[in-house]
């Protein structure tokens, strides 16, 4: 990859130092150029996820494009509180059509596209973890299969948040949601096999596949400009904390994101061709009650007596992803 | 050019003429034909610029015919039976958002049981989702029909459903009279749509309307539909001008003017219909037909004129309203100013069942002598029905009611009759 990893930690921290680095390597959203694709105004909860994400990927996008985007949204979160008409926020041609659907409405946006003879339009396609993994899946990967020139966008606050939080096959096991209640000797979302959409993408050989948080938005703009050098199907897996859902308090998203990631819990990673190309290391390896004790749809697991049980099997899973991905081990980034 | 060609193939034919940019397809008896030929084109490069796509379902089959349509392109699928039903929430949504699709359903029956034979149940479940509804008597009409049908579409921004009958019309070898590319383009504009998705100029396209507007936004579509009644008939005269034939319009009408019963049909029965009327006039009866080609937005002031005389009316429907009767007579008994009493529904030809000329000989005989039921199921076999009834009635696991009705009727091969 193109994008030069310069180490922001400036004595511990992790305030990003943009000024540090060369102008075309600084954030979109430090440029005043910026489109403001998702503009203010909208009504996304206070310290929103998604609504950070999609402000970050869509410029971003809108920036490698030359501003010749179109985007097709899965009904969601993002969709209600962006257009609620006649307010819109967005700032680029966009439609939204149905729950599970967003994909091959793109697919035909791309298809138009090139009929007439619109190479420099770019597609992207957005929606929440349920439109992507659960009621969307299907178009999802019809997309992938048939390699269609669209970037799909995940924003996985793992569950179904516009509907009142409910359990999505992103949900992680143990979450408490309005389906998956800590009742009994029940500790909310049962532990399944997990539905990892980043390698299910993977799998499809599609040229790239990244994951990203918003706890580091620099490198989640890097990786929106990676996907738009490439043609063909592309996917971008977002984690974004929803402080209603997950109960952390607003101004922890960014927290709670990092910490998502540094317990190894949420990789970070890109890859091409279905194969693993770059993972971003664990700065310092946390345990993952430091992620769960702060959000309340894991308070069930901190009462006493805890559930020591449910916390050490979180606490494999995270293990599990370090090894797979080697989030600790030095390795090389492609140059 | 006058050819002897399948009906699919005709529709293929026309849909090609029409310059289609997106063609979503995914396989469904009895559609498959259509979109393989159209197929065959795209990969040939004779359409030009058009992307052919296979989608993994028909759900993303009209998925993507929206987001091509919203794009600003002419966009085109067919499905049938299942496949309608499976892509219905998409369905809805292209007529909600107002996008000029058209798709053609080779009508075939829903399941369970599973059957891929036809009759209307697949469109007429899809009656209230906002799209046209056009039903092909012939190959000529279903070709005609689809040439229509983009441009109605296009001038209303509404998408348009062209009806034909699984088989019956899609495999049947007729002859058809093929339209040439410029009578198509002499008769079709470009494509010009009322909403785009242009980075030059973005909008947002399906905001979430709330209760402030969306009764509004819903009387636009019913109003809409509504001007198709008025359009469809001023095109008549256009269409023989360029084509050289009559076709279209909302209702053909057959031997009704002195006639005091009306037999009501929709689609390819109305041959066998007429044939059978032409013999009962050969004996006095005085008997004629109305044939529904347009049959949403729903024709009121043409079927009221066409039964305004008529003592009796039977609608012969190959669908079924579980639990009321029929659907098409409904719609007829609302625009007859005389008594819904007057009003036969007869359920026909479910799952492909032949629609005989003698059956409906006897059945209209009835009628006219007013021995009709209200409701008639023809050439059910009672027998059968009362079989499983009693079996029913005396075992609690009596089993599958379809496999048990087939097992009591043996290994009977194709019956025709």
């Amino acid at each position: 990859m193109t994008y030069q990893p310069i180490r922001f930690y400036q004595t511990g921290t992790f305030t990003v130092g943009n000024r540090l680095l060369p102008d075309d390597q600084r954030s979109v959203q430090a440029n005043m150029r910026r489109t403001n694709s998702l503009n203010s105004g909208h009504r996304a909860c206070q310290g929103c996820g998604e609504a950070l994400g999609a402000r970050y990927a869509i410029d971003a996008a809108m920036e490698a494009t030359n501003r010749q985007l179109v985007a097709a949204n899965a009904t969601g979160c993002l969709e209600v509180f962006s257009t609620p008409y006649p307010e819109t926020s967005w700032q680029i041609p966009w439609i939204h059509s149905l729950f599970g659907n967003a994909a091959a409405v793109a697919t035909g946006i791309a298809a138009a596209m090139r009929v007439k003879g619109r190479d420099d339009v770019r597609v992207v396609a957005q929606g929440g973890d349920g439109g992507t993994n659960d009621i969307g899946f299907g178009c999802l990967s019809g997309m992938f299969e048939r390699n269609d020139d669209v970037l799909y966008i995940c924003y996985d606050n793992e569950g179904y948040m516009n509907t009142g939080v409910q359990r999505s096959s992103a949900t992680p096991p143990a979450a408490r949601t309005n389906t998956t209640m800590p009742l009994g000797e029940s500790a909310g979302n049962r532990f399944g096999q997990g539905k990892y959409l980043p390698a299910i993408a993977m799998a499809h050989d599609i040229p790239y596949v990244a994951t990203a948080t918003v706890a580091e938005l620099h490198d989640l703009e890097a990786k929106v400009r990676r996907a738009m050098e490439f043609r063909g199907a592309r996917y971008i897996h977002i984690l974004v904390p929803c402080p209603l859902g997950w109960g952390h308090g607003s101004a922890e998203t960014i927290k709670i994101a990092r910490l998502a990631k540094e317990t190894g819990l949420f990789p970070v990673l890109e890859a091409e061709g279905g194969k693993l190309t770059n993972v971003s290391k664990i700065k310092k390896k946390l345990p993952v009650e430091e992620y769960l004790r702060p959000q309340q749809r894991f308070a069930h697991l901190f009462r006493d007596p805890p559930r020591r049980d449910v916390i050490d099997r979180i606490q494999q899973m995270a293990d599990r992803n370090i090894l797979r991905y080697r989030l600790l081990e030095d390795v090389e980034r492609r140059a | 050019m006058l050819k002897q060609t399948e009906g699919s193939a005709a529709v293929a034919e026309a849909v090609a003429l029409c310059r289609p940019e997106v063609i979503c397809a995914y396989p469904i008896s009895p559609q498959t034909h259509i979109v393989e030929a159209l197929g065959r084109m795209v990969t040939a490069g004779r359409l030009a610029p058009c992307e052919f796509i296979n989608v993994e379902s028909e759900f993303a089959a009209m998925s993507v015919a929206i987001g091509a349509s919203a794009a600003g392109v002419r966009a085109y699928t067919a499905t049938a039976s299942q496949g309608l039903l499976f892509m219905a929430e998409a369905v809805y949504n292209a007529a909600g958002l107002g996008l000029p699709i058209v798709m053609t359903v080779a009508n075939r029956a829903i399941g369970a049981p599973i059957n891929i034979w036809n009759d209307h149940s697949d469109a007429l479940s899809q009656r209230d989702c906002g799209w046209i509804q056009l039903f092909a008597e012939d190959n000529q009409e279903a070709l005609d029909l689809h040439i229509q049908a983009f441009r109605l579409a296009e001038e209303l921004s509404l998408p348009v459903m062209v009806c034909m009958d699984g088989y019956i019309l899609t495999h049947a070898y007729e002859q058809v009279d093929l339209p040439t590319q410029e009578q198509v383009d002499a008769y079709l504009p470009p494509y010009e749509p009322r909403q785009v998705l242009d980075p030059a100029s973005p909008i947002s396209i399906g905001a979430m309307v709330g209760p402030e507007a969306f009764m509004e936004v819903r009387y636009l579509a019913h109003a809409k539909q509504k001007q198709a009644l008025e359009l469809m008939p001023s095109w008549t005269d256009e269409f023989k001008r360029i084509f050289g034939r009559e076709s279209g319009g909302l209702t053909h009408t057959y031997r009704i003017e002195d006639a005091d019963t009306v037999v009501v049909a929709l689609g390819s029965v109305l041959g066998t219909i007429k044939d059978t009327i032409d013999g009962m006039r050969e004996q006095g009866v005085r008997i004629g037909a109305l044939g529904i080609t347009c049959f949403r937005p729903w024709p009121t002031v043409a079927v009221r004129r066409a039964l305004a005389d008529a003592k009796r009316i039977v609608v012969l429907e190959k669908s079924l309203a579980v639990g009321l009767g029929g659907i098409v007579s409904n719609n007829v008994a609302a625009s007859y100013a005389g008594s819904p009493d007057l009003v036969h529904t007869v359920i026909a030809g479910l799952g492909g069942r032949a629609i005989t000329r003698a059956s409906l000989h006897q059945m209209f005989g009835q009628a006219v002598e007013g021995r009709l039921e209200p409701v008639t199921f023809l050439d059910l076999d009672h027998a059968a029905v009362e079989r499983v009834l009693a079996r029913e009635r005396e075992q609690r696991r009596s089993g599958p009611i379809a496999e048990s009705i087939l097992r009591d009727l043996g290994v009977v091969g194709a019956r025709i009759g």
